[in-house]
């Protein structure tokens, strides 16, 4: 079963409507049971992080993802989501994160339009069965106004620009994550999560 | 780099497109949901979808037809139009609508727009101003469809807007709309000057250059046209294609 994690924010009907049109069935849940006995679990993320973690950590969902994480099974963070992956964010005057992956998660800087909103590109850093079927530079649709920095650089499969070149897929085993928002993201981001769900059956 | 994003816009009426549209091509060029299939497949980058229904019925049936739409088209969609409160604000998110646009509704209670912002994240935030032109003086916020003056300063309030928590400006000429003879520049320029979120410019495209003008000159992040693809006279492909001979970056679908 897919389980879509419900922590009271985000447009989770959108990700359901994906992959609904990819023909797969999902649940949408905020019970740890339901995490933990998940096939595969997609993190979805609108919203603010500190509001993100909070309500995580109040539904007792905190453990049931790091041990799912840990197994290594099949995890899509999204957004938000990716960004509470790592050690700690500036967003809200600062909050700690789960620390799956060791890193920060910045502002992105000033002299620009924030958020940064709309369609960019994504760089392949590597050849990464995320990417199966999409373009190198291929663009997706991106709302955020602060960025991951993982400290590990080999995670970074993929890169985009906006003013700087900031990470945009991290990629650790069954782990993946994407600041842009792949069930926004037309026929590439279809195929992106459809390349998960591949990537999901065969590992 | 960032795409420049065009996008377009249907008005609602009780679940049914108004002012028409004539794409001879489909089916039912009355219905929001083909028409959004319709704008999805031939490369919009995003949609917005304003509901003029004037009755409690008529608003419900846009849920259903944001909840249509969304599994239908894998694109931002924003809806607009009698949005009052937070619960109204979640009856379309939770459809499936990624922003919501509020127009009247702010400039009456600007703590509309903080509230929704906490609740949901300022991205979804889009403040909706219709301005007009007051002779050698300042534009003009209008509100209740563009009716009715407030005496507010289009560019004080865009700012104001930003602190309360708007993640994105959706700005419409008074003067310049339905009149196709091109977005009004200053007004664009001047607003996405003083802001720092991003602006979608609207109101009065008529030919390509005008998209161009007001994306370069205008410095606007996004343009929105309706009539101009409605009634076919550009497609969403030579619009692009357009921009992009000009340097301008846009999303292709190849």
């Amino acid at each position: 079963m897919i389980v879509i994690i419900d922590y009271g924010a985000g447009n989770l009907r959108s990700v359901v409507n994906a992959l609904a049109k990819l023909g797969h069935e999902t649940k949408i849940t905020s019970s740890r049971d339901d995490v933990l006995n998940a096939r595969m679990v997609i993190l979805p993320g609108v919203g603010a992080a500190g509001d993100t973690i909070v309500n995580l950590r109040k539904l007792g969902l905190v453990d049931p993802i790091r041990q799912f994480i840990a197994e290594n099974r099949p995890f899509f963070a999204v957004c938000i989501g990716l960004q509470i992956l790592l050690a700690g964010t500036e967003e809200g005057g600062g909050h700690d994160c789960l620390n799956i992956i060791p890193g920060r998660v910045k502002k992105l800087p000033p002299d620009l339009k924030i958020p940064h909103m709309g369609w960019n590109q994504v760089k392949q850093k590597l050849s990464h069965p995320l990417f199966a079927g999409i373009p190198d530079e291929a663009n997706f649709y991106f709302v955020h106004s602060y960025y991951a920095e993982p400290e590990d650089k080999s995670l970074v499969v993929g890169e985009t620009e906006y003013g700087i070149l900031m990470c945009s897929v991290i990629a650790r085993g069954n782990l993946v994550a994407t600041q842009f928002h792949p069930e926004k993201s037309g026929e590439y981001g279809l195929r992106m999560y459809d390349n998960f769900i591949t990537l999901a059956h065969d590992g | 780099m960032l795409t420049k994003r065009i996008i377009t816009c249907l008005d609602v009426k009780d679940g049914r497109v108004v002012k028409g549209t004539s794409f001879i091509q489909l089916r039912d060029a009355g219905d929001p949901v083909e028409l959004a299939r319709f704008y999805y497949q031939a490369g919009a980058d995003e949609m917005v979808f304003l509901d003029i229904s004037a009755t409690p019925e008529g608003r419900g049936t846009m849920v259903d037809v944001i909840k249509r739409i969304s599994e239908a088209v894998f694109m931002p969609l924003t809806v607009g139009g009698g949005l009052r409160s937070i619960d109204d604000m979640r009856r379309v998110l939770r459809a499936g609508a990624d922003k919501v646009a509020i127009n009247t509704a702010a400039v009456l209670n600007p703590r509309l727009i903080t509230e929704g912002a906490e609740k949901f994240g300022s991205q979804c935030i889009v403040v909706a101003v219709d301005a007009k032109w007051v002779e050698g003086l300042k534009w003009e916020v209008y509100v209740y469809s563009g009716q009715k003056p407030t005496g507010i300063d289009a560019l004080d309030w865009v700012k104001r807007a930003v602190e309360f928590g708007a993640g994105e400006i959706l700005l419409t000429s008074i003067d310049a709309d339905g009149h196709q003879a091109g977005y009004d520049i200053q007004l664009t320029r001047a607003v996405s000057e003083a802001v720092g979120v991003p602006v979608i410019a609207s109101g009065g495209a008529g030919i390509l250059e005008d998209l161009y003008q007001v994306l370069v000159v205008g410095k606007a992040d996004a343009v929105l046209a309706a009539s101009i693809f409605h009634f076919g006279t550009y497609s969403i492909g030579e619009t692009k294609e357009y921009l992009s001979g000009k340097g301008i970056p846009v999303r292709s679908q190849d």
